[in-house]
């Protein structure tokens, strides 16, 4: 018994060993390679600014220490990213525009809104392009086109139609992240709606089910493994559809915003700790999403 | 059309066997880019409620869309098919039978049990009366404990005895089973023959079954129609002298060789036309 134990232990932590060893040498590859660029991207802006004013004779050392401390370097070394990123979250309240969570939270909302009528909006169109070829024909081009405008494009007309029309605040936004998480969940759909057989069609048929009872009891959930790989493109598209949502309108709050006034005030610290924060909110939303599919998938077996 | 044959028909059959299926001067034309094909040519087949039928020919002689004219899943050039007294249409719209396919066709998604509730669900009944029925059902296919595996933790002829179930949740007055043992290997596939056997005889429920195996007509047959392509016709009707009640050893027999025989030549004969 304790022999079984100690093998699986070690094989556990074999595992971590396999698994972890490359990914650290690349962090750790990077992590040089960033210094490095730190360093030589900085260097003329310290000697300029801090070295040569200081009228000391300077050494190699005094340069590297004086680029991976600067208030607003062109880039900042790691750490310095760490510090900012970690005093945001532990030095300012919640409710404080200085504390990351704060923005995170109202780019949150947009995204997961957005999302929510993306997906739903998808889905309706996909059921919609499925039943009838009419649809199918006159709906799917357009579909296909709309995202061929930038949405960089598209959200200040959007924000100052909708602005006209009274909406303010969240819709706006979460109209244009909706706009860009409907595409991916239409399309997948659309294939996924499509994907029953003949056989299981016809079979369905002989049933006399009626087409709701076709779409509810095979096509929905025949459809359910392409959804969800569209899901998780579709929140991606999300977030970054309510993070462009926020720069238009130089919105106060928001990753995005965040971002903006960050490069109005050549902030770069700020700049990469939002940028961070951002890639994180976006991991965590896709991972959520692929726990969900595991959960609903998980006596699929192909 | 032809009004001589119905009354014909009608008389000469003895009040007691009602027809569940009868087909008559069916023809099913495709219309290709060239050519049109005849894919069925002037079927006339009665088949008497309680009977089992096999249809058996070769490849392409109409033998599985005859079938699905009479499933409603094809539909007749020409001629007249009446299921029960209507028409296939409304025989389907009415649940008048159950069709097994060649292939399981079970949903991955659902458990065994699920997939024999499907069409009780369906037709809109209780969920727990669905459930009742629907594990009867399973028993009767000899899957009883099966009922929480998903399809694919089952054999191929499991799965096959599941969508069989399946066909008769609902207690259809007629099964039609497309080459339903065509894709198993031969040991599970006279096991399953011996058990579908069984099952006829214990409920005499009208049997279309489709077929290119020789051996499996004759052995669960009451009637074997014998079917020729080019156009797709029917050659011969065959009324099996072998008695209903039948077990594997009866294939050993001279009365089991002598009708799987004649249906030979017969298949034969459509061949040299």
């Amino acid at each position: 018994m304790a022999t079984t134990t100690k093998r699986i232990e070690r094989s556990w932590l074999g595992q971590v060993w396999h698994n972890g060893l490359p990914v650290a040498v690349v962090v750790l590859a990077l992590l040089v390679v960033w210094y490095a660029a730190a360093c030589a991207m900085n260097a003329s802006a310290v000697i300029e600014r801090v070295l040569t004013p200081s009228g000391n004779p300077w050494t190699w050392q005094d340069l590297a220490a004086a680029t991976w401390s600067m208030e607003r370097p062109v880039l900042p070394a790691p750490h310095q990213i760490a510090l900012d990123f970690w005093s945001s979250l532990v030095d300012w309240p919640l409710d404080s525009p200085r504390n990351l969570l704060f923005h995170v939270a109202v780019t949150g909302e947009t995204t997961l809104v957005g999302f929510v009528l993306g997906t739903l909006l998808g889905l309706l169109l996909a059921i919609a392009i499925v039943h009838s070829r009419t649809l199918d024909r006159a709906l799917l081009p357009w579909i296909v086109a709309s995202q061929t405008v930038p949405v960089l494009a598209i959200a200040p007309i959007v924000l100052v139609i909708l602005g006209s029309l009274g909406m303010e605040g969240l819709a706006p936004k979460a109209v244009i992240a909706m706009y860009l998480s409907f595409f991916p969940v239409t399309v997948a759909m659309v294939q996924g709606l499509r994907s029953p057989q003949v056989i299981e069609t016809e079979m369905m048929h002989t049933y006399a089910a009626t087409a709701w009872q076709s779409l509810w009891l095979l096509r929905l959930p025949a459809a359910l493994p392409f959804l969800f790989p569209a899901l998780r493109v579709g929140i991606a598209a999300s977030l970054v559809g309510a993070m462009v949502a926020e720069l238009p309108t130089g919105a106060a709050a928001g990753l995005g915003a965040r971002l903006l006034t960050g490069s109005y005030y050549g902030n770069t610290l700020a700049i990469w700790s939002a940028l961070v924060m951002s890639s994180l909110l976006g991991l965590l939303l896709t991972a959520v999403v692929g726990l969900t599919e595991r959960l609903a998938l998980r006596h699929r077996h192909t | 059309m032809n009004p001589d044959p119905t009354p014909a028909v009608a008389a000469s059959s003895p009040p007691a066997a009602r027809a569940a299926v009868e087909v008559r001067n069916a023809s099913v034309i495709y219309e290709t880019a060239d050519t049109p094909v005849q894919a069925l040519s002037d079927i006339d087949l009665r088949i008497n409620e309680g009977e089992f039928v096999s249809l058996i020919g070769p490849s392409g002689c109409g033998k599985t869309t005859l079938l699905r004219v009479i499933a409603d899943l094809e539909h007749i050039s020409s001629g007249t098919v009446l299921v029960n007294g209507v028409s296939p249409h409304d025989a389907r719209l009415a649940r008048a039978y159950g069709y097994v396919f060649q292939a399981p066709a079970l949903f991955p998604w659902r458990t065994v049990l699920g997939n024999v509730m499907l069409p009780l669900q369906i037709q809109g009944m209780d969920a727990a009366q669905n459930r009742a029925v629907a594990i009867e059902h399973l028993e009767r296919v000899g899957l009883k404990g099966f009922e929480g595996k998903y399809p694919w933790q089952l054999s191929g002829g499991m799965q096959q005895r599941v969508s069989i179930a399946r066909a008769l949740a609902f207690e259809p007055k007629i099964l039609m089973m497309d080459e339903p043992f065509g894709a198993l290997d031969e040991i599970t596939r006279d096991r399953l023959n011996e058990q579908l056997q069984q099952l006829w005889q214990r409920e005499r429920r009208t049997v279309v079954f489709v077929t290119h195996s020789i051996a499996e007509a004759v052995y669960l047959s009451t009637k074997i129609v014998v079917m020729s392509p080019r156009p797709g016709r029917i050659v011969k009707v065959i009324d099996s002298p072998l008695p209903d009640e039948r077990h594997l050893a009866l294939r050993d027999t001279q009365a089991f060789m002598d009708v799987a025989h004649e249906v030979r030549e017969a298949l034969a004969d459509g061949h040299h036309d």
